[in-house]
């Protein structure tokens, strides 16, 4: 299935993008993030919440959503 | 009432909405980059009582986004220097300064004081301190954070919403998340977020829209993209925080550095207007200190005395060797007074830098 991943913050600097689209065939989003840790070596150093479909979830979640989310906190202000 | 015309005139606000934020009591933590704008809308639409914590100064640096600040309150303390524009701002609001650290051991007791808590602060460790103290205190929070260009607002801790934790349920490692002062922030950033806190908090008190609860607002400046995202309350993380209330006083407290943060040293230039000086010693103790003015109240009798105590200057206090004065300080803190320092030295030290201080100024003449 063709997924649309975006990043935000710290994430998107490591990924060098702010959205991609992949097609993956996995069926959980901690799959999904396996996979992305594999392309993206300092990926997995970060701290990250992941949203799918514009929703917070665990990484135990089926992976159903068109959309991902990879957001991580912000400390400033 | 000519000065909130533009509210009242609003059929959901009116004269009965306008009322309902004059009696509100809102607390703001960290008067930075986002705390300026915050304090500067809370102000300028009337809310009643305004608190402000902030234990840092005003740098150069600052002045780029801290849009409160001006080259004249370089040094002075934020909390402060925020107070006196926001008095020439509205002068009919109640406006209280904390100049001091926010901690576990204060927080919950100053958020019974307030109807809102707004985090403008820019590290971790006080975000959760702010969250979980928002949690037990039972007070909402109207959360803002930023990064580089991009930043996330969100209302947590409201009519049974979800909370910081139920986003992020622990602060990332130590030093993994920069934040602005190491990596930059687009000024008018702050600007942007910290004003969307301050219209949560006016919709909040007059009970009108749609309130960011159970959703992270995440906006980005340089594409103007705002996405939001839905977030669900975790009540096994809401628990855990309200088991742990009673080690919630001990958590993370480092006893001697606070208590560092309360003691002052008398060669600080710490005479100057606005300070109220006070000697707890017992009445009969010498030497007195004269040429400043200085209210008596001993030790003994400080907590039958708290209304001598000043409610909007600093309070600097002395003893004979700095232990009772320190001790004081801990006592007023109890009481919820706040701004109040322990001078290291002892009376005989403060008399000698007087003198020191009166043969400057008249060699100066």
């Amino acid at each position: 299935m063709n997924i649309t991943i975006r990043y935000f913050g710290q994430i998107a600097e490591v990924t060098c993008q702010e959205e991609e689209s992949l097609e993956f065939s996995g069926t959980l989003i901690s799959e999904l993030l396996n996979a992305l840790y594999s392309k993206y070596g300092l990926l997995k150093a970060k701290d990250f919440q992941v949203a799918q479909n514009q929703e917070l979830v665990s990484i135990e979640t089926k992976l159903t959503g068109h959309e991902i989310a990879l957001l991580p906190p912000f400390a400033g202000g | 009432m000519n000065r909130y015309k533009r509210h009242i005139i609003l059929s959901e606000i009116g004269q009965a909405g306008q009322d309902q934020l004059l009696r509100a009591k809102v607390l703001v933590i960290g008067a930075g980059g986002l705390g300026c704008p915050i304090l500067q809308y809370l102000a300028a639409a009337g809310i009643g009582t305004i608190g402000i914590v902030d234990f840092d100064v005003v740098e150069i640096s600052n002045l780029q986004r801290q849009v409160l600040f001006g080259t004249s309150s370089l040094g002075e303390n934020k909390a402060i220097a925020a107070k006196q524009r926001l008095k020439d701002l509205n002068e009919a609001i109640s406006i209280i300064a904390y100049p001091e650290k926010l901690k576990h051991k204060n927080a919950i007791d100053l958020f019974r004081q307030y109807d809102i808590i707004v985090d403008g602060t820019d590290n971790f460790e006080t975000r959760y301190l702010i969250n979980d103290a928002c949690i037990l205190a039972k007070k909402p929070l109207v959360f803002g954070a930023i990064y580089k260009f991009e930043g996330q607002v969100s209302v947590f801790n409201y009519n049974n919403g979800p909370s910081y934790r139920c986003l992020f349920p622990n602060a990332p490692k130590q030093g993994s998340v920069p934040n602005c002062s190491e990596i930059g922030v687009l000024g008018v950033l702050p600007g942007i977020i910290g004003s969307m806190q301050a219209n949560e908090v006016l919709k909040i008190i007059l009970g009108i829209g749609k309130v960011l609860t159970g959703k992270l607002l995440c906006y980005n400046a340089l594409t103007l993209q705002n996405t939001v995202l839905q977030i669900k309350r975790n009540d096994a993380v809401i628990e855990s925080v309200l088991n742990d209330a009673s080690s919630f006083n001990e958590k993370f407290s480092d006893f001697n550095c606070e208590l560092e943060d309360l003691k002052i040293s008398i060669k600080d230039n710490i005479i100057e207007e606005n300070i109220q000086f006070i000697d707890v010693r017992e009445s009969y103790e010498q030497p007195k200190v004269n040429g400043i003015n200085v209210s008596l109240i001993p030790l003994s009798s400080l907590e039958n005395n708290l209304d001598k105590i000043s409610d909007s200057k600093k309070k600097v206090l002395f003893c004979q060797s700095g232990i009772r004065s320190l001790h004081a300080v801990k006592l007023l803190h109890k009481h919820n007074i706040y701004n109040c320092f322990s001078i290291n030295e002892g009376a005989i030290d403060i008399i000698e830098h007087i003198k020191e201080l009166q043969n400057i100024s008249s060699n100066e003449r």
